[in-house]
């Protein structure tokens, strides 16, 4: 009960940051997430190489990088979905909130309800509207009766801008919706469980700038309520919806820093070679 | 160029219409099938009966209607010789060879008769009783001439008829072709094929989640599921023997019974179920696990919630193509002794039984001529068996299938 208490205050905190209109220089705040000396090993190859990273509640952040440089694997390791690839080990250590997220007294299952995921292809269950946001809040026992479950459905939906689109039609499936429609879909399914960090794994790739336009303008929304991290291969998207940037290449992390200064003058040479546009 | 392309479209029509021949040959073999079967069998679901008028009053049953009301038709009528009286009155009419037109089995209808309106002991009756089987095949096909002169006889006196025989589908297996049925052995398929799948479902569905779930990808996943494929492949008289070894020479089961044949079919439709469940859990794309993993879904949760219920149309499919196979299985079941002669019906998995299959392999084996229709006839029976299970799977799988 204690935890729940503490949660609250965080989210109040981040909350009243988001309306500060997150000032985007250092602040004070012990950061959400935190990795230190991080490698990633798929069998004998590694991944990742000694990765060190802070993620904060008030900002969006962003992994760029050239096509196989582990940012994706980066990402999967943040809420421990790598778990599900048996040759993946994982060494070095993860904290959210300061807890260790590779200890055994860590849940996973608790850990991916607070570490909350969207992925590169909308991926909606084949089941209606309702129940595709409805299904977190459920198997967690969020929600005490049914009217509690549609407010938190209506809410979710709400706050992932699809409400006034499907209102009318929550028992139709999931999957007839459009591409964008669907990925938004996966957004309110991932903050119905009311996660405190959500990962996105290049969300936009699979679709049309109109709805890639939809979900940027929600990561803004959602931006101090919840700690965002996204994986981008659009250099234009992570100037437009991140406060911090990070650049990996080859597994290693090179740079992590503002976004405007990563993309106005960045310290590292090969950060420079990518955004200009060198190579990719 | 041209010249090219006038070729490919050649070879494009050339192989439609090799496929469209293809299509057409096996289509026409199917339907020569189901015509023979049927026109050979539906013959086994008649046959023929012969006029007979039996005067009571002179048979010296020495019974009068109120006894048959009051202790019932079989208890009164256990001591006296109705057999004799149905002889008798077939000598009067029909001559001296006039009891062998009737079957064995003509005086148990006279009891029916008796007991179903007890006053006809008191004046002569007109009765229709099922003919022998050489009137029989006489009445349906040809037969020698002697045979064919009788039924002619019969014809020109009105004396003969064709009717349903009802009784085809509830009597069990008897020495005389005029009196068998199938009820005893469709019986004893159904009890079979639900021990079958009570076993082979529920083992052969964990198994294929297990393995493809939770069990961990090295060299023993490897061997049993190596063992697994070359297990569907066993001929399946060595899964007979096994049968044999295990449940009646160790575990001392009762012999020719549903049980048995229900446990030893288990092992052989269940390497089946478990490669066609795992091959449906594997189609459910990644992503599923992946968007359920996401929200905090337990491994259990993510197989129960989403994995099961997108495979379970797959799973079906693979549980009927076993279920099928093993409805028509007879050698296994030869090997534990459900080739029995077997004249009562079932009453539960323990009681000794045979199967269609099984019977018809019988009967196919009979000297007698009218066993010939009646294989055909239990040939059919067991085909519309298959295909209302095959109906019942294909219903169960649209209502489950979901699309995405």
């Amino acid at each position: 009960m204690k935890l729940m208490v503490d949660e609250d205050n965080r989210a109040g905190t981040g909350a009243a940051m988001a309306e500060a209109e997150a000032p985007t220089d250092a602040i004070e705040s012990s950061p959400k997430m935190r990795a230190h000396g991080v490698n990633v090993w798929y069998g004998d190859k590694q991944a990742i190489k000694d990765v060190s990273i802070e993620v904060r509640q008030e900002h969006v952040t962003a992994f760029i990088g050239p096509s196989g440089c582990g940012k994706s694997t980066f990402l999967r390791t943040l809420n421990r979905m790598n778990d599900t690839i048996p040759s993946a080990k994982v060494t070095g250590e993860i904290e959210l909130d300061g807890e260790d997220i590779y200890s055994s007294g860590m849940d996973v299952v608790q850990l991916r309800a607070r570490v909350g995921m969207v992925f590169q292809k909308p991926n909606p269950f084949p089941k209606s509207i309702y129940e595709n946001v409805a299904y977190g809040p459920r198997i967690h026992g969020l929600a005490a009766g049914r009217q509690e479950l549609d407010a938190i459905v209506e809410r979710s939906l709400k706050r992932a801008g699809l409400w006034e689109e499907v209102k009318d039609r929550l028992t139709e499936s999931g999957t007839a919706l459009s591409g964008g429609q669907q990925q938004r879909l996966c957004i309110a399914r991932a903050i119905a469980v009311d996660p405190e960090v959500i990962l996105m794994d290049e969300p936009c790739s699979a679709l049309d700038p109109i709805a890639t336009a939809k979900i940027e303008e929600l990561i803004h929304e959602l931006r101090g309520r919840y700690a965002i991290v996204i994986v981008t291969h659009n250099m234009q998207q992570a100037a437009r919806v991140s406060q911090r940037t990070a650049f990996f290449h080859l597994g290693e992390l090179l740079e992590y820093d503002e976004t405007s200064q990563i993309f106005t003058n960045p310290k590292v040479e090969r950060t420079k070679d990518y955004i200009t546009g060198r190579y990719g | 160029m041209t010249g090219r392309i006038r070729r490919r479209y050649a070879a494009e029509r050339r192989f439609r219409w090799i496929g469209l021949g293809a299509i057409l040959l096996s289509a026409g073999f199917l339907a020569l099938l189901l015509f023979t079967m049927v026109s050979n069998g539906a013959r086994g679901f008649t046959r023929t009966e012969v006029q007979l008028d039996i005067d009571f009053a002179k048979a010296a049953l020495f019974l009068d209607p109120a006894t048959v009301r009051a202790s019932g038709a079989k208890a009164a009528l256990a001591g006296s010789d109705l057999q004799g009286v149905v002889a008798k009155a077939a000598e009067a009419r029909y001559g001296a060879q006039g009891a062998r037109l009737f079957a064995d089995t003509a005086w148990l209808e006279v009891l029916d008769a008796i007991e179903s309106d007890p006053s006809v002991l008191t004046r002569t009756a007109t009765l229709w009783l099922p003919a022998s089987t050489g009137v029989d095949i006489a009445a349906k096909s040809d037969s020698d001439a002697e045979a064919e002169r009788t039924y002619e006889g019969l014809r020109s006196g009105n004396a003969v008829r064709t009717r349903f025989n009802s009784g085809f589908l509830t009597s069990a297996d008897a020495t005389d072709p005029a009196a068998v049925g199938v009820w005893g052995a469709f019986k004893g398929s159904l009890l079979t094929m639900l021990v079958t799948i009570a076993i082979a479902f529920p083992i052969g569905v964990l198994s294929a989640i297990y393995l493809e779930e939770y069990a961990p990808r090295n060299r023993w996943t490897d061997l049993i599921e190596v063992s697994i494929n070359n297990l569907a492949a066993v001929p399946s008289i060595i899964f007979g023997l096994l049968g044999l070894a295990v449940f009646l020479n160790v575990m001392h089961m009762p012999r020719s019974a549903p049980i048995v044949g229900g446990l030893t079919l288990a092992l052989m439709t269940m390497p089946v179920i478990v490669i066609a469940g795992r091959n449906a859990i594997k189609s459910v794309p990644p992503s599923i696990r992946d968007a359920a993993l996401g929200v905090g879904a337990s491994r259990i949760q993510v197989v129960w919630h989403h994995v099961l219920p997108l495979a379970l149309p797959g799973i079906l499919t693979g549980t009927i193509i076993g279920m099928a196979r093993a409805l028509g299985e007879t050698a296994p079941l030869l090997m534990i002794g459900m080739r029995a002669f077997i004249a009562t019906p079932p009453g539960g998995i323990a009681d000794p039984a045979t199967v269609l299959p099984v019977q018809i392999f019988l009967w196919s084996d009979e000297v007698s001529r009218g066993f010939v229709e009646k294989t055909s006839a239990a040939i059919i029976v067991l085909l519309v068996f298959l295909l209302a299970m095959n109906g019942v799977a294909i219903y169960l799988r649209n209502k489950f299938e979901r699309r995405w």
